[in-house]
């Protein structure tokens, strides 16, 4: 996250002058529990980047998987529509 | 308003309080109206829908079918850089309470006249300034007008205040519902031209153009919302000095001087009432008579509401004993109505000041008579005799 503006440097009428500029809010820490990607089951049917609500599942040239965790919710829906249980969800600030 | 002096230009005209207004949003040039109809404000957008339709106002009328779509629809033409004028009263203004949170804190430059009128239950169409003062907290300007002159000079100045670069906020003129938006009363309103000049186009400040697309009305949370009331604060402050400024600019073009607090008496006050919109002239005509008997009262009336004219009400009852505040609605459950509390909050810090005493006064249009009047002040000189309130809250004339 950028620098935080004093109310002295917002625009007039919480106006957001720059478009596009969400993508550097980071909505990624409410999250209480964190999806973990065993990369050794994964079958690269890409489910989890299907159903991703997000999307915070990023999909590489390969087909396989990365969690784009400046993103993920942890809603735990990659993990519950993995067909091969490589997605396992554990509580944040633990392991 | 000071006394009426003849410019040149001006003419002299017979209109009630809604047709005043609705004359000086034609002579403003508004780009868009949006409106719905509700007693006592209808004559307003009656006559603006007439202007449009008979080619005399070139704007967009655009009937909806609430209050709360008015106002939105006010929001958007604004924020693209149209002059708005809306109208509403009592239920429609409750209506509306969303979006004028909505408009204020986008910096709309909205305009609209609110024809006093009570909340239900029981329903009523009359005055009262519940509608006022449930507007008071949102972020709106807020004038009072005492007649149909005040009315149509305020509406023009609105605009002048709501759009300049330095304030950019909606503005409300409040007219008491009946007795003056139905009244008939002689009034000079001034040429196209001058009010041309005075009020040249609108010039937007970062209006919706899709070449230079931003996000209006984004999300804030914790992290920005705070900031944005903080400024918003001092977008409100910042409007009182312009709102001088425009009032001495329209004392050069219409020869009427305007001023935050109109004073009668109060140089040697011993007793004062402070009050609102029409009923000032009634609280005057009683303090005049009570003066040519020797008995030393004044009456403050307040033109400006929000921002609230602070220093000036405290510099004016300086020396006064004690002090009538009217209002004309009811807070329920508070320590005193709405105007009662602005003005004891206002002294509070002051190591002299009055003792005050709030009358509530011509709920759902009652009237208030120069007896009742006189009896608040004969309650005001006895705390002043005494130096202890009996009754804090007096209920003018009910049964």
């Amino acid at each position: 996250m950028s620098k935080l503006m004093s109310w002295r440097e917002l625009e007039i009428g919480c106006i957001v002058p720059e478009p596009g500029n969400s993508v550097r809010y980071r909505t990624g820490d409410w999250r209480a529990l964190r999806p973990v990607l065993d990369k050794s089951k994964c079958i690269k049917c890409l489910l989890c980047w299907v159903y991703c609500p997000e999307p915070a599942i990023i999909r590489h040239e390969d087909d396989s998987v990365e969690i784009d965790y400046n993103y993920c919710k942890g809603c735990g829906i990659c993990a519950n529509e993995c067909p091969v249980k490589a997605i396992t969800m554990v509580p944040e600030g633990g392991e | 308003m000071a006394a009426v002096t003849r410019v040149k230009g001006q003419r002299r005209v017979g209109m009630t309080g809604d047709e005043a207004v609705a004359y000086a949003v034609k002579q403003a040039d508004v780009d868009v109206i949006a409106a719905y109809p509700i007693t006592p404000q209808t004559i307003i957008v009656e006559r603006l829908a007439e202007y449009v339709n008979n080619g005399e106002l070139n704007a967009a009328f655009i009937p909806v079918e609430s209050e709360h779509s008015a106002l939105s629809t006010c929001v958007g033409a604004s924020l693209a850089g149209a002059r708005v004028f809306t109208a509403t009263a009592s239920q429609g203004l409750a209506l509306m309470y969303e979006i004028l949170w909505i408009a204020s804190s986008m910096r709309t430059t909205i305009v609209m006249a609110l024809a006093n009128r009570a909340l239900s239950a029981p329903i009523n169409i009359h005055c009262s300034h519940d509608d006022a003062y449930a507007a008071r907290d949102t972020g709106w300007i807020q004038f009072f007008a005492e007649n149909v002159q005040e009315a149509y000079d305020l509406t023009i100045q609105a605009f002048k205040i709501a759009e300049d670069k330095r304030v950019l906020l909606p503005t409300i003129i409040n007219l008491d519902g009946f007795i003056l938006s139905h009244s008939l009363e002689g009034l000079y309103v001034l040429s196209d031209d001058d009010v041309r000049k005075f009020l040249p186009p609108k010039e937007p400040v970062n209006p919706i153009d899709v070449e230079r697309p931003m996000t209006y009305g984004p999300l804030a949370l914790y992290d920005y919302y705070y900031e944005f009331k903080r400024a918003q604060a001092e977008a409100m402050k910042n409007s009182y000095p312009v709102i001088l400024e425009v009032f001495k600019e329209y004392e050069r073009i219409s020869g009427r001087r305007y001023a935050p607090v109109k004073e009668y008496g109060m140089e040697d006050a011993e007793v004062a009432m402070v009050i609102l919109g029409s009923s000032a002239g009634t609280a005057r005509y009683v303090a005049r008579r009570m003066r040519e008997r020797g008995e030393k009262v004044g009456v403050l009336s307040l033109t400006l509401y929000r921002p609230f004219p602070e220093k000036e009400i405290v510099e004016r009852l300086r020396g006064v004993k004690a002090a009538i505040i009217m209002d004309r609605s009811y807070s329920f459950g508070s320590p005193g109505a709405q105007l009662f509390m602005d003005i004891a909050a206002a002294l509070y810090n002051e190591g002299e000041r009055p003792l005050l005493i709030n009358a509530i006064y011509g709920l759902g249009g009652r009237d208030l008579t120069p007896d009742q009047v006189e009896a608040a002040f004969r309650a005001a000189f006895e705390a002043a005799k005494t130096g202890v309130v009996k009754e804090r809250e007096l209920w003018l004339g009910v049964r």
